[in-house]
């Protein structure tokens, strides 16, 4: 038959520029999907390239909260937290803990009194294999109420226009309350007389299935004793790495764990603004720090202190902090974790 | 011998639909900050270890039912890429989360499965590894895709231009149909 022989070639002409296009359009999807046609996106990467003080990161290390001493301990759980949360971490025990003692900067030799944010880093780990991991941080809300803002926030104090944070204050007044407390609550002379708070809200599930929100703190044992900046400053650069491993080398230090159930109502969506005080407290455990070992050898420092690394029986909740800081952590481990020549393992080779 | 068993084509096309969506979930949640990141992150976990597992039965089953063979007049260039492309297909489906798991392990991170199923680890926890393994991760994850569009392509060429039951092998029926509507005026 003459017809077919003459319609092929231009039906199959048609069919290769079909399947040219088919392809070029699951291309095109694939990059619009990885972000690679929307540079605008806030991406995990983007925000933490934000951190980078002007000279570039310090290659080996987080890339914020860089400067940080690992201690050993325990989480010894009391009990009272079973009637919140199923995880074994509430049952009545003890548990090991690897913890972090850091400075919120993303340079780890900063001075220890040019740094206003203290944090501690917490892995608990139990029997059944699970492991629960945070991050808190000394002050008692957190600067702004959304990622988003946060990646302005690293701008504007990064800028060199003097009116930048000015700008940015009367856009995001929510960190009036942050500023308030950094420019008016006392600094101490140890990481042992902080209380650390986890400012992001979190869902705990009971046995019978019951849901709340809820945040934590870990309040010191050791009574907060006041000391005037310039005292600090005089001090040394790593007077807080000093004072703690001295501190544990004659006794333990501990915090009490607190849990803040949140009422119906209360929002979960926003770090920057606290509950009221009469939120229902609950005493669940008591964290001990035992012995300090320094980063570069220590075991906190290939843990990625990511708050989203929860045991069944907790959850994140509508907070978009805690996905936006698993992002940002993973690109942060992802970066030193390619960069560990850079900072040395042996302690001689140490920055410090 | 002119199709795959109905169960090779079942399990072709759920993990077709699995390996996609696997794929876009996982560079779309590399490049946000957004609440989703942690249920994606938690859905491409999840997708993992279950196309890890249908990958092992489909290899079992391919290995006992085998394939069609390709047509007598393929160019021998063709056939050889349609082989050399399974093979890749098959160990980037089965090597792809088998590194992933790897690449978490060696991070330190635990795998925790949709529904709170923790899974343990399968490399020891070190920077160098899960740099290397995290490489492997990102570059085979890109060639799985390019390989996916290239056999996607070469079925449709199949389809729409050889029409030689090459693409109904897998489509079945409604390949099947589409054939018979194809070959009609010729015959």
């Amino acid at each position: 038959m003459p017809a077919p022989p003459r319609r092929a070639p231009r039906s199959a002409l048609g069919s290769l520029v079909l399947i040219a296009a088919v392809v070029a359009f699951a291309a095109a999807a694939f990059a619009y999907a990885g972000g690679w046609l929307s540079p605008q996106r806030l991406t995990p990467d983007r925000l933490v390239d934000a951190f980078a003080p002007p000279g570039g990161p310090a290659l080996g290390h987080r890339r914020n909260h860089a400067k940080g001493i690992c201690f050993t301990g325990v989480f010894e759980a009391n009990g009272a937290g079973a009637a919140l949360s199923t995880a074994q971490a509430f049952a009545k025990g003890v548990y090991p803990v690897v913890g972090r003692f850091n400075l919120g900067t993303p340079n780890p030799d900063a001075a220890d009194a040019t740094v206003r944010v203290r944090g501690l880093g917490v892995e608990i780990a139990t029997p059944d294999g699970q492991q629960w991991r945070m991050a808190l941080i000394d002050p008692p809300v957190f600067a702004v109420s959304t990622p988003g803002a946060f990646f302005e926030l690293l701008h504007a104090s990064a800028s060199k226009d003097p009116e930048a944070m000015k700008t940015f204050a009367a856009a995001h007044p929510e960190i009036a309350a942050f500023g308030a407390w950094a420019n008016g609550a006392p600094w101490t002379g140890s990481y042992a007389e902080e209380r650390y708070n986890g400012l992001n809200a979190f869902v705990f599930t009971d046995a019978a299935g019951a849901r709340r929100a809820v945040r934590w703190s870990l309040v010191p044992e050791a009574r907060p004793a006041p000391v005037p900046l310039e005292e600090l400053a005089k001090r040394g650069p790593n007077f807080l790495e000093e004072e703690i491993a001295q501190r544990l080398r004659s006794g333990p230090a501990r915090w009490t764990m607190v849990v803040t159930v949140a009422d119906p109502g209360d929002s979960t969506a926003d770090p920057s603004k606290a509950w009221p005080d009469d939120r229902r407290k609950v005493e669940v455990g008591t964290l001990t720090a035992q012995a300090i070992v320094a980063e570069a050898d220590g075991p906190c420092r290939d843990i990625n202190y990511d708050p989203t690394v929860l045991p069944n029986g907790m959850a994140t909740s509508d907070d978009p902090f805690p996905a936006a800081r698993s992002s940002a952590y993973r690109v942060s481990f992802d970066r030193r974790a390619a960069e560990a020549k850079d900072y040395p393992r042996t302690a001689t080779g140490a920055s410090r | 011998m002119t199709r795959f068993t109905s169960l090779q084509r079942a399990l072709h096309w759920i993990m077709a639909a699995c390996i996609l969506t696997m794929l876009f979930v996982g560079v779309h949640m590399v490049s946000t900050v957004s609440p989703n990141y942690l249920a994606l992150f938690t859905l491409h976990r999840t997708l993992g270890i279950a196309i890890l597992a249908l990958a092992l039965i489909r290899l079992a089953v391919r290995l006992r039912s085998g394939a069609p063979p390709l047509p007598r007049d393929l160019p021998a260039p063709m056939k050889l890429a349609a082989q050399g492309s399974h093979v890749a297909l098959y160990a980037l489906m089965i090597g792809l989360p088998l590194i992933g798991w790897a690449m978490l392990s060696a991070g330190g991170y635990p795998v925790v499965l949709w529904g709170g199923i923790w899974l343990p680890p399968i490399a020891p926890q070190s920077d160098g590894l899960h740099t290397a393994l995290w490489a492997a991760h990102v570059g085979l994850g890109l060639l799985l895709y390019a390989v996916v569009l290239l056999h996607l392509a070469a079925a449709l060429f199949h389809a729409l231009v050889r029409r030689d039951g090459v693409f109904q092998a897998m489509a079945g029926d409604l390949g099947r149909e589409r054939a018979a509507q194809a070959r009609q005026p010729a015959e």
